[in-house]
């Protein structure tokens, strides 16, 4: 029992440790504090990463397999414009990384069945502190899966044929679009409320949407009532945007284009899914 | 000086005519109910009565059709995060992250109320001392037992010292000796003066916990009162009869009938869980009773191992309220005030 004696505190019913008042009435307001509630919730997924090596492991072991199998199952039979490898791997990277994006559901669903968004909501801070704090801290964790992705991908003779400069910036793109996937994801973890249906839900439509598209194969070669939806697909305009990319060639339009649909898709889903928080409880 | 003061005079907590209908199921249909600083109120009620649903109103989980809910003098739904800066919750779940350690889920939640690192540490380790978790503080919560998660669940709601503290269904799920150890625990806080609007369907637990009761059922306040006042309301006298083996229920029923101001009924179950063996009998006048049940029970040849005069119980309270027995089964997982979002 510790009486920290502060005079100028009210004394009302407290928790029974003492009886001052907490420094809970300081009202958050402005910009920063939302900076400042992100920052503390990402700290506690953060703090959480690395003793669960297993998700960072299993995150990573699909990856390697795709960039292995496709490069040396399908390297020699798919018929695209340049070298298969140099093809193909953008097209892995671009893949895996929105793949990532699922994490965030599940994560977010885990939260609000455990009733841990509950507790949340009831405290003086800003609702979509909870949401931008997974959003980011899942970057971080997709950084690092990527990283260990590109180390086998140039294992295999994937090289980067581009500037630095622009191997860069097909990164942050994908990072980019990533991250607006991963408040789709947050929405739908919300939605669905358990983290079984979060990782199915979120996981299904993304099977078609970076399938069907110029990723694995040139989209000339699919059926014709297919290719509409292919060249128009925006994981193809991304993933054109970052083969050109690190492949040395400007993005030119499909850069500005896969850009657009990033923050499009941001904007709209940091929206929904704030909103979809500030009235979600548990079951 | 606290920069944003609320009433520090009035009550605590106040609802003034709560309603909240999810689809055609009404949750919460006119409620008021007061708590003064440094009490406790039980709301008691059976699964899905509208317990939860008032929690949720006071922690801004829910917003009411219509009513207001008032923290020290601020209305909650006008001003939610000044009433929220005063406020506690221990929800049905023990809202802990398995990832982190306790004294990490502690810190995590002080700097959540805007306390300074530094601060949110102190307390977390004051907390955790004063709900044994001291020689726990470092482990990953996930290897903690339910007890232990329940204990820090509590913790948490507390660091920011606020002015009310809601405990919803605070043992549910909870095996007897972990109950016991939270009741323990939640008496210290009220001892030390802590505020607190508890939600409970175990009239055992409300009735050793709250200074007062507010029984709830179909989502309207059916009684109010100290547990005391509540078995004064049912009034009258009751003889309880202890079946001898081999006799059953109807037999003692059709003897005592006559005599009987009420409804007869068997007896809660025990503490094992096992069917009760015994009989209540209200009656108008205790004096007189047992010869006169002894010669009625004898004239029709029925056995029995014990009669003896009771007390009313909150049990009878509750029959006598709602025209049923309140759930006192052993205190087992019924989780089904919380099945599904739309049913609340």
């Amino acid at each position: 029992m510790t009486t920290t004696s502060d005079p100028t505190a009210t004394s009302v019913g407290t928790a029974g440790v003492d009886v001052k008042r907490g420094a809970a009435d300081e009202i958050p307001t402005g910009p920063i504090w939302l900076l400042k509630d992100s920052w503390t919730e990402a700290t506690r997924h953060l703090r959480a990463m690395p003793r669960n090596p297993e998700l960072l492991i299993f995150a990573t072991i699909q990856p390697i397999m795709f960039v292995v199998l496709f490069v040396y199952v399908f390297g020699a039979s798919v018929d695209v414009p340049i070298d298969y490898k140099q093809y193909v791997v953008p097209g892995i990277f671009c893949q895996t990384v929105l793949f990532n994006s699922a994490f965030t559901g599940v994560g977010v669903a885990d939260d609000l069945s455990k009733g841990i968004i509950d507790r949340l909501r009831s405290l003086p801070m800003y609702q979509g502190g909870v949401l931008v704090g997974r959003t980011l801290s899942d970057a971080v964790r997709n950084v690092l899966t990527f990283a260990v992705m590109f180390a086998v991908a140039y294992a295999v003779g994937f090289r980067v044929e581009g500037t630095i400069w622009q191997a860069f910036l097909a990164t942050a793109l994908m990072f980019f679009f990533s991250y607006a996937f991963s408040w789709i994801q947050a929405w739908i973890g919300l939605s669905v409320g358990s983290v079984e249906a979060a990782n199915s839900a979120g996981f299904l439509w993304m099977f078609p949407l970076t399938f069907v598209s110029s990723a694995f194969v040139d989209v000339n070669n699919m059926p014709s009532w297919l290719q509409p939806f292919a060249r128009n697909n925006p994981f193809t305009i991304l993933t054109n945007a970052c083969r050109n990319l690190y492949n040395g060639v400007p993005a030119g339009s499909d850069g500005w284009l896969a850009l657009a649909w990033a923050a499009g898709i941001a904007i709209v889903f940091a929206v929904i899914a704030i909103r979809k928080f500030s009235r979600s409880t548990s079951a | 000086m606290d920069p944003h003061p609320g009433n520090d005079s009035g009550p605590a907590v106040l609802a003034q005519g709560l309603v909240k209908r999810f689809g055609d199921n009404t949750a919460l249909d006119d409620v008021d109910f007061v708590v003064e600083r440094a009490k406790v109120v039980g709301l008691l009620g059976p699964n899905g009565a509208g317990k939860t649903t008032a929690v949720r109103v006071f922690t801004t989980l829910i917003r009411p059709d219509s009513g207001r809910a008032f923290i020290d003098g601020i209305d909650v739904w006008q001003e939610p995060m000044r009433a929220k800066a005063r406020i506690g919750l221990t929800g049905q779940y023990a809202a802990v992250d398995e990832k982190l350690t306790a004294a990490e889920n502690l810190e995590h939640i002080g700097r959540l109320y805007h306390l300074s690192k530094a601060t949110a540490r102190e307390r977390g380790r004051e907390l955790l001392d004063r709900f044994d978790l001291s020689d726990a503080a470092d482990r990953l919560v996930k290897e903690y037992s339910g007890g232990m998660r329940r204990r820090l669940d509590i913790a948490m709601s507390l660091i920011a010292r606020p002015s009310v503290l809601f405990l919803d269904e605070p043992t549910t799920g909870l095996d007897p000796r972990s109950r016991q150890g939270v009741w323990e625990l939640i008496e210290e806080l009220v001892a030390g003066g802590t505020t607190t609007l508890l939600t409970t369907q175990y009239l055992d637990e409300a009735e050793r916990l709250a200074d007062e009761i507010v029984v709830i059922d179909h989502g309207r306040v059916i009684a109010r009162g100290t547990s005391e006042e509540l078995k004064q309301q049912v009034g009258g006298d009751r003889l309880e009869v202890t079946l001898a083996d081999g006799t059953d229920i109807g037999q003692v029923s059709g003897a005592l009938s006559p005599m009987a101001c009420g409804p007869i009924v068997r007896g809660g179950s025990d503490d094992d869980g096992h069917a009760s063996r015994t009989v209540i009998v209200p009656v108008l006048d205790i004096d007189g009773a047992i010869p006169a049940a002894v010669r009625q029970l004898d004239a029709a040849g029925v056995t029995f191992a014990d009669i003896a005069p009771r007390s009313s119980t909150l049990d009878d309270v509750f029959f006598a309220l709602t025209g049923r027995p309140a759930d006192t089964d052993g205190h087992v997982d019924e989780p089904a005030e919380t099945q599904g979002a739309a049913s609340r």
